[in-house]
């Protein structure tokens, strides 16, 4: 009888942790990617050796490094996150930050953190998800569904390119997509202070990732928290990709994209419209 | 039969604690002026978007703090804070446009659950980022001719809304937990109707000139006036 009841109590307790294990964490804040579970006492230990000096210690972002740093670094209590796989406005999920903390953001002070084991950095995001009441409310959103990519071909760069005029991307990320369009100037994140578009001439990788299917997470969720809204409600799946075929002839690396739309350019430039006011078409 | 009366009786409790049946309902009516110096409205530059300058053949002015004769202060959310008998939901769509890079109304009022509809009338793209704290944060594009987006929101909060690509307009949602809410018209007055006899708390919000609030008793089908004098700083 004894050990029957032992062998429930583990089950029990067992059936208690996985349930606040998953990504609908539970009061307890614990983290789950993958097969592993982060906790939130493991990860505060961590946090305040890696992460405490720019993040602060609660989290609001105001560490001792904040003031020479720029953009501001991440204030975990508004539980506002650029790099999601959910639509704008909902909570990541516990493998979109995780990713953010291995990737680092390319065009802010934030470093991946490799040398971190996937254990430490589970438990990070764990300790993270304390900072802000809207992980106990609050569950994650569902990821967006990202269909298989459609080799790119000329056309499908045009029709992107269109995309780029007609979204009016140009207005911040520049006719060229350097950055520099009529916007970029005044462009604020949601504490007011100024922040600057993607220089798509200038980096290899983006803000969350560097494959294709990272650049269309990108403008399909948006990046919250800053002015890069979601284009979800606007762009049907095929356009999305256009558009990525586009974005990736803008890069300064040779991508396979930027050779079809070479050899195209060669016999066909004439036929542009620039990008601006009024223009973008063939 | 009797039981048909019972229905019916039950019907009239139910429309009476709606507030709209045969029970006596009361108003409460008033006007929000300033003491003090209120910020300059100045006009705003909209060179970045020629749409826009051709929509206006008068440039129009910041609306953060807009006063008239009288001291009168336009854009105020006058509500009841507390007193509130659970009167029906307010269902209607609130609508909400961005026509000439301006929202229009600079300030709309809603209860948290209500529909909200926001509208593009422009020939060109706005992205609708309302920077919410305890509602999620969110920001859309809505390009020339697409749907409305239609949303609602959950928690009771003053949401500042704004548009990266024209930095200049700027917007509230006021989302209360009551349906009783007003905003005060170019002459500074509200009105809020539908009141079952009791004892309110009614608050006037102010996005730059604070928050006031009076307590008012509603003995029957009477109307009461109250009125509010916020203190205008000039920035």
């Amino acid at each position: 009888m004894r050990p029957i009841i032992r062998r429930m109590a583990r089950m029990a307790a067992l059936s208690v942790l996985l349930g606040a294990g998953g990504t609908t964490a539970g009061w307890a804040q614990e983290s789950q990617v993958g097969s592993i579970t982060g906790h939130t006492d493991a990860g505060k230990k961590l946090y305040r050796r890696y992460c405490i000096g720019c993040h602060g210690p609660s989290g609001d972002g105001a560490g001792e490094n904040a003031p020479w740093i720029d953009p501001k670094p991440r204030d975990f209590t508004l539980a506002v996150f650029k790099c999601r796989s959910t639509p704008s406005g909902a909570l990541p999920t516990d493998e979109d930050l995780f990713n953010a903390i291995t990737r680092g953001f390319v065009t802010t002070y934030m470093p991946q953190w490799r040398p971190l084991t996937a254990q430490n950095r589970t438990d990070l995001i764990a300790y993270i998800k304390t900072f802000s009441p809207k992980w106990r409310s609050g569950k994650p959103g569902t990821p967006i569904a990202i269909p298989a990519e459609p080799a790119p071909t000329a056309e499908s760069i045009l029709r992107g390119r269109q995309l780029f005029q007609r979204m009016e991307c140009w207005k911040c990320h520049g006719p060229a997509g350097h950055g520099d369009g009529p916007s970029a100037a005044t462009l604020t994140d949601n504490k007011d202070l100024p922040i600057r578009p993607y220089d798509f001439s200038t980096g290899t990788r983006f803000m969350c990732g560097a494959t294709n299917q990272d650049l269309y997470r990108i403008f399909m969720t948006g990046l919250d928290g800053s002015p890069m809204p979601s284009f979800a409600d606007q762009l049907k799946p095929a356009e999305a990709w256009d558009l990525v075929h586009f974005l990736r002839t803008l890069q300064p690396i040779e991508t396979r994209e930027a050779a079809i739309w070479r050899d195209w350019l060669n016999t066909h430039a004439r036929e542009l419209k620039p990008i601006g006011p009024g223009g973008g078409g063939r | 039969m009797m039981l048909r009366i019972f229905a019916g009786s039950m019907l009239v409790v139910l429309v009476g604690a709606a507030g709209r049946g045969p029970f006596p309902a009361g108003t409460i009516n008033g006007k929000v002026t300033y003491t003090g110096t209120p910020p300059k409205a100045h006009p705003i530059d909209m060179a970045k978007e020629p749409n826009c300058v051709t929509q206006h053949p008068t440039p129009v002015s910041t609306q953060d703090a807009v006063t008239g004769p009288g001291n009168s202060v336009r854009y105020v959310v006058v509500y009841i804070a507390a007193g509130d008998q659970g009167a029906p939901a307010a269902t209607d769509t609130v609508h909400y446009d961005q026509k000439g890079c301006m929202y229009i109304p600079h300030v709309a009022a809603m209860q948290v659950h209500q529909p909200l509809a926001i509208f593009n009338d422009d020939p060109h793209s706005h992205n609708i980022h309302p920077l919410a704290r305890i509602n999620p944060e969110w920001n859309k594009s809505q390009p020339k001719g697409a749907p409305p987006i239609r949303t609602t929101w959950e928690q009771p909060e003053f949401i500042a809304v704004k548009c990266n690509v024209h930095p200049w307009m700027h917007g509230y949602f006021a989302v209360l937990a009551t349906p009783h809410f007003s905003v005060t018209d170019t002459t500074g007055a509200f009105m809020l109707a539908g009141l079952p006899p009791g004892k309110y708390t009614v608050t006037a919000w102010h996005e730059r000139f604070g928050t006031q609030s009076q307590e008012v008793t509603i003995g029957g089908a009477e109307t009461k006036t109250v009125n509010f004098v916020l203190t205008a700083k000039p920035y």
